[in-house]
């Protein structure tokens, strides 16, 4: 009983100490009432319909990305690279939207789908075969591979695939009205949060309840003992990074397909940088990633009411995710002692 | 542009860029190395480095003096690393992670703080001309040295020494080695990281004064697309020796002055792909470096984490 409590309180107690340490910032260097900001974060995110259908729709990428540090995370690996692999499946997606234009929009999105996941997951299986291979140490390489894939998504944005006519913002043609995945019947929310909710319910069940699953888990705990069980740890180190990866890059064509319409700049906006906070916050857990990144697709949506409102800088909401990234990392050293200091008491 | 040296342009910017664009490579990676040695990894230097450019800014504009610029960005990357090993050092707290959370920390920290700096033109760090022999404008402008990569020189032949030959340098690589010899000689391995951990984030911090107060010369969000990342990819190439961290910055500089090169003589084709040209060469070196099968050569014994 004391374990089940302790995974909840210990996050509540770093998330607690988050906001105290972002009060005091907000107090100390902008002038601004924390319990003020507080208040309109909250109404930002959720204090009425509108604002939680826009929080539903930034939770949906992040959903997505999250899944891309969560599924390698399994079998011991740390990869950061998920802004990479969203930027790539957005450009793949919307190359695949313009090269299919004319057919029925059911296929074009479908190939969208296609091409960004099989773009987004070879980005990340690039990383693990790179690790497993070579020994290049993932992490590492995984970010070197964001920071070129956005350097691919500008040559393509202001070259091959420009549109002449998207001139203060250089964009792709656009994948036309036709083939945009809509909203779900009855709200502003588009489809990619169903998306991401049925990928994380697919991980949960391929990794609780099948041999696949159980395999990861022993290569996860001892790498050594799943080589002696006989498992091929480079497959499933490659099959785990290519499905975080397509996961990336299907937000990536989420957003294409659902927001912006077309491949530019802003695909690179800090959904991946989030979904590496929300994936260490859910531990790692598929299940756990859809709550948690609705509570900071809140925390991005209430950046604009704080920026009118209070004039935040936008980077607020950013300084605050550091912090609770930080706080929940140092907060990983209370496990085991809350209780027995309640004990000793 | 031209003035009659036409192709040659491209060699001599990338000798400018080496000069210019290496010097925050050279200090972040001789951070990294430090931190390293003894047998921890710091992956927030990227954090840092937005830190110490943003404070450096700040201070300079306040101040009148980037001088002191150069040294706040320093103490705030002692402070960030002190944070850094003070949560590593608790124990069941993985330091790779703690450095992702600590370079996103950093990086929006900057962001926040740094806003009103955006706009406003703080005094810059000055410049050496060692170009005065020569009547082309474009080898002048290459020979001007700013006083921090002649600092960020003598520094990696320093640290170099003081790490072989000093009683300190000895119990930062005992560390790093082996936590059992360093317990037996009765060093305190917690504080030794501390130290070392510390005194890397303050190097970085100064390679950060140098983006915005020399080389670029501004500060915006922009300002460190990876730099920070890629000097610690760097120490693995360089197998964790100070003089060679220098080196391989030197080469990355020059790798990273490739696209404003070949723009400048008018080659505008495949620019964006240029652009992406250090972080491919970063990923190449890795591989070509790195093993599979056997630990690297020179890697501290324990740092279980770069493999």
């Amino acid at each position: 009983m004391g374990q089940a409590l302790e995974r909840i309180a210990v996050p509540m107690l770093a998330l607690l100490a988050s906001a105290a340490l972002f009060g005091l910032l907000l107090a100390i260097y902008q002038r601004v009432d924390p319990l003020e900001a507080f208040a309109l974060m909250y109404q930002g995110a959720f204090g009425s319909w509108f604002s939680f259908q826009n929080t539903l729709s930034r939770a949906a990428p992040l959903i997505l990305t999250a899944l891309c540090t969560a599924l390698p995370a399994r079998l011991g690996l740390v990869i950061i690279g998920n802004e990479g692999a969203l930027v790539v499946g957005g450009v793949a997606a919307a190359a695949a939207g313009i090269a299919a234009g004319s057919a029925p929009p059911l296929v074009v999105q479908l190939a969208m789908a296609i091409a960004a996941m099989i773009a987004g997951g070879a980005w990340i299986a690039l990383a693990g075969g790179l690790r497993q291979f070579r020994g290049v140490n993932e992490t590492i390489s995984s970010l070197l591979l964001t920071y070129i894939a956005i350097a691919l998504m500008n040559h393509f944005v202001e070259g091959p695939l420009r549109d002449p006519s998207s001139l203060n913002k250089p964009s792709t043609w656009p994948i036309g009205d036709a083939n945009m995945i809509g909203p779900i019947p009855g709200t502003d929310v588009h489809w990619g949060l169903v998306y991401g909710i049925v990928a994380c319910l697919i991980c949960y069940v391929v990794q609780r309840f099948t041999t696949w699953g159980f395999a990861m888990q022993v290569i996860g705990g001892n790498p050594k003992t799943a080589r002696m069980m006989g498992l091929d740890v480079r497959r499933y180190v490659l099959l785990a990074c290519a499905a975080g990866g397509a996961a990336a890059g299907l937000a990536g064509m989420v957003e294409v397909a659902a927001v912006h319409g077309k491949a530019n700049a802003s695909l690179a906006v800090g959904y991946g940088y989030a979904g590496i906070l929300v994936s260490f916050l859910a531990r790692h857990h598929p299940l756990a990633i859809v709550p948690v990144a609705i509570l900071l697709g809140g925390l991005s949506a209430s950046g604009g009411l704080l920026q009118r409102r209070l004039d935040l800088p936008d980077a607020a909401v950013v300084v605050l995710q550091g912090i609770i990234f930080v706080a929940i990392l140092a907060s990983e050293t209370l496990y085991g002692r809350l209780g027995r200091k309640a004990e000793a008491r | 542009m031209d003035s009659g040296i036409g192709l040659w342009g491209v060699p001599l910017a990338m000798l400018a860029g080496a000069i210019r664009v290496s010097t925050p490579f050279i200090f972040v990676s001789l951070g990294e190395c430090l931190t390293e040695r003894s047998g921890r990894i710091n992956l927030g230097l990227e954090g840092t480095l937005m830190m110490g450019a943003m404070s450096a800014y700040g201070t300079s504009l306040a101040s009148g003096s980037p001088w002191l610029g150069v040294l706040v960005a320093a103490l705030v990357g002692v402070l960030l690393g002190a944070l850094h090993a003070g949560i590593c050092q608790l124990p069941r707290v993985n330091d790779i992670a703690t450095g992702i959370g600590l370079m996103l920390f950093g990086t929006g920290l900057a962001f926040f703080l740094g806003k009103p700096y955006i706009q406003p033109k703080a005094p810059n760090l000055g410049a050496i001309e060692f170009g005065w022999w020569s009547s082309v404008p474009q080898v002048r402008q290459a020979l001007q040295v700013n006083h921090l990569f002649v600092v960020g020189i003598l520094l990696a032949f320093a640290l170099a020494w003081a790490l072989k030959n000093t009683r300190w340098g000895l119990i930062v690589r005992l560390a790093g080695e082996s936590v059992d010899a360093a317990l037996a000689i009765g060093a305190s391995v917690g504080r030794v990281r501390l130290v070392a951990t510390a005194v890397g984030g303050g190097f970085a911090g100064i390679g950060g004064a140098f983006l915005s107060l020399y080389y670029p010369g501004s500060w915006n969000e922009g300002l460190s697309s990876g730099q920070g990342l890629m000097a610690v990819a760097l120490v693995i190439f360089a197998r964790w020796e100070p003089v060679r961290c220098l080196w391989a910055s030197l080469l990355f500089g020059a790798a990273g002055a490739i696209s404003p090169a070949l723009q400048s003589i008018g080659v505008t084709q495949g620019y964006y792909l240029f652009s992406a040209a250090p972080y491919v060469l970063t990923l190449a070196l890795m591989i070509a470096t790195c093993s599979p099968e056997r630990s690297l050569r020179g890697a501290p014994g324990e740092l279980g984490a770069v493999r």
